[in-house]
């Protein structure tokens, strides 16, 4: 088990090298530079000044030796200041925020498991009844809905016409004077509609996976084992059915990273959570290099902690893979 | 025979049909805009500032007095130049470097596979985020960028196919012939690998539609005044408290749309797929 951990690893590291070569090369080669946009806040800048600026920033040295600088900061864990006019380190800025987005995230890839096992299981162990099909509906809805307008039509709903939920925000004003039980569900009712939405385009696709592996499960000969020893229905499905098929959605929600920190943009822009998604967001507005390449990184460096873990949880389950070509 | 036997399946399928007919539709209504005895979607009218839906406009006005359901219309062109465009682009790339990692083989397929791998654990929609806002955030950006970060499906599929075709005794009696490389792909292979590619390009449009509405959404997609079914869901969302109807139909033609795009790919599949036909 160990030398495969180490293998796997191994193999994640040019991997991530990769993914940050490509995103700084991607970054600084696209015209346009952060110099221009402070210049055009600022047309009283003079040409002496921008030169100073680009020098200051090292945006006159060529790409490969930026990289490297960038590379040898990046070994200390320091992505540099923020262009921003508040020039705090990324490092800074980052940490702040990821929590936030994190929270939100584990919360709703909670729900999702919670939600679309069960209904996944269900539904194809009952296959083509009326629950079944109207989860394959449920799913093609799933699939084409664009979240984020889902999640306009909830605040229409929820926050303007029936004035349940607040608007936006992570927090109320007047937070700090609330009671112990208000605060709570000032907390719960601000991220009650983030998590629902964001869970929502994951649910779709997971609960067709855990049916799709079910089905499978289904069909191997120890659940007809299983059942010719006299077992009754629901212990086939519950005791050696439905672990077998969990093993590989499991795995999978180790891969859904990507997607999901991709979302969180779009859900804390609409929902004004001050989480990392945001920050990328204003980053990118401004032309933040040293932001836009920080959080590129931690989000790739989740992607693939993603991966580690979907690696992980598929050797824990398959000898096979564990014991590699010994066979 | 084979043909009329992926027709029986598609027919069979009201799925599928239906959602060959909407992309039909969308087809004539994208192309027909011009035509149609609609209210001209840029035209602004004051006096007609966020009103609600009625019989001179079906959808309502938005913030500028524009109509609403001829700017929905108008963004069936968008979503339509999106979808091929940049499903064209990640085809062409796919299929190119598909091609090559499986009928050479060696250290290319090694290296092509590799760089495959690496887009695949990308953030994707952070790249292309990033990317976008450091160019000038316009139709063409998009559809190259939508193009350049989805390729990888296509590639991985047709090196599949070309790795089982090329061992085939048609391709080896051409090898036999003399026939070149370049040839041998290009007439041999390739024409046989195409299906599977076909649709993977439906389903990828249906996912490129949606990429391009959240960008523009955020405002860095297709920039105003052009209307495009996600920058009308801005002002969505900017008039939140007053103007439903602003966040509603856009949407709708989004759900529609992708959903269509989705059933057709997805029933073909089905059809074309003989060890798949029957068994749902």
């Amino acid at each position: 088990m160990l030398s495969y951990l180490v293998r796997r690893i191994l193999t994640l590291i040019p991997l991530f090298f990769g993914i940050t070569l490509i995103s700084f090369a991607v970054i600084h080669l696209a015209p346009g530079s952060p110099i221009d946009v402070l210049a055009d806040l600022n047309p009283k800048m003079t040409a002496e000044a921008k030169q100073r600026l680009i020098s200051y920033y090292g945006l006159d040295k060529p790409l490969h030796e930026r990289y490297y600088q960038w590379l040898r900061r990046f070994a200390s864990l320091d992505f540099g200041v923020s262009f921003s006019p508040d020039r705090r380190p990324v490092m800074d800025k980052i940490r702040e925020t990821l929590p936030i987005t994190i929270v939100i995230n584990a919360l709703s890839l909670l729900l999702i498991m919670l939600v679309a096992i069960p209904i996944g299981a269900y539904s194809a162990s009952h296959p083509y009844s009326a629950f079944d099909k109207s989860l394959t509906l449920f799913v093609y809805i799933g699939f084409a809905i664009p979240t984020f307008w889902l999640a306009l039509l909830a605040l229409i709903l929820f926050s303007v016409q029936l004035e349940w939920l607040p608007i936006s925000g992570f927090r109320s004003l007047d937070y700090a004077r609330l009671s112990l039980a208000g605060k709570i569900w000032d907390m719960v009712s601000h991220l009650i509609l983030p998590v629902l939405l964001s869970a929502f385009g994951g649910l779709a696709g997971l609960s067709r996976y855990m049916r799709g592996s079910m089905l499978e499960v289904m069909r191997q000969d120890y659940i007809t084992a299983a059942r010719s020893k006299g077992l009754s229905e629901r212990e086939v499905i519950y005791k050696h059915a439905l672990r077998n098929a969990l093993l590989p959605v499991v795995t999978i929600l180790g891969l859904s990273v990507p997607g999901l920190i991709g979302g969180s943009v779009i859900f804390e822009q609409i929902f004004a959570i001050p989480g990392m998604g945001r920050l990328f967001y204003t980053g990118v507005m401004s032309r933040d290099y040293p932001l836009v390449m920080g959080i590129l990184t931690i989000g790739a460096f989740l992607t693939l902690l993603g991966n580690l873990f979907a690696d992980i949880s598929y050797a824990l389950v398959d000898p096979r893979i564990r014991k590699g070509g010994k066979g | 025979m084979i043909q009329g036997a992926v027709w029986k399946s598609v027919r069979q399928n009201p799925l599928t049909l239906f959602g060959g007919f909407v992309v039909l539709m969308l087809f004539v209504v994208a192309l027909g805009a011009p035509y149609f005895p609609v209210h001209d979607p840029y035209s602004i009218d004051a006096d007609a500032v966020l009103e609600a839906p009625g019989l001179g406009h079906p959808f309502g006005t938005d913030e500028l007095g524009r109509d609403v359901f001829s700017r929905v219309i108008y963004g069936a062109r968008i979503s339509l130049w999106v979808g091929f465009v940049s499903v064209g682009i990640a085809i062409v790339i796919g299929i190119f470097l598909g091609a090559v990692a499986g009928y050479y083989g060696g250290w290319m397929d090694g290296l092509i596979m590799r760089f495959v791998d690496v887009m695949l654990c990308f953030p994707t929609f952070f790249l292309i985020l990033a990317v976008i806002a450091f160019l000038e955030p316009n139709i063409a950006t998009i559809m190259a960028i939508i193009g350049l970060t989805g390729w990888m499906g296509v590639c991985r599929l047709v090196r599949a196919e070309f790795l089982s075709l090329k061992e085939r005794d048609f391709v080896q009696s051409a090898r036999a012939l003399g026939v070149g490389n370049l040839r041998i792909i290009v007439h041999h292979i390739l024409p046989n690998s195409l299906t599977p590619v076909m649709v993977a390009a439906i389903l990828g449009i249906a996912g490129a539609i949606l990429t391009e509405s959240a960008l523009s959404f955020l405002g860095i997609g297709v920039q105003p005044p052009t209307p495009s079914w996600g920058n009308i869901l801005t002002s969505g969302k900017d008039n939140l408290q007053i103007a439903w109807w602003l966040s509603l139909f856009p949407g709708l033609a989004i759900l529609v749309t992708v959903l269509s795009y989705n059933l057709l790919g997805e029933g073909l599949r089905d059809a074309l797929d003989p060890r798949l036909r029957g068994s749902r």
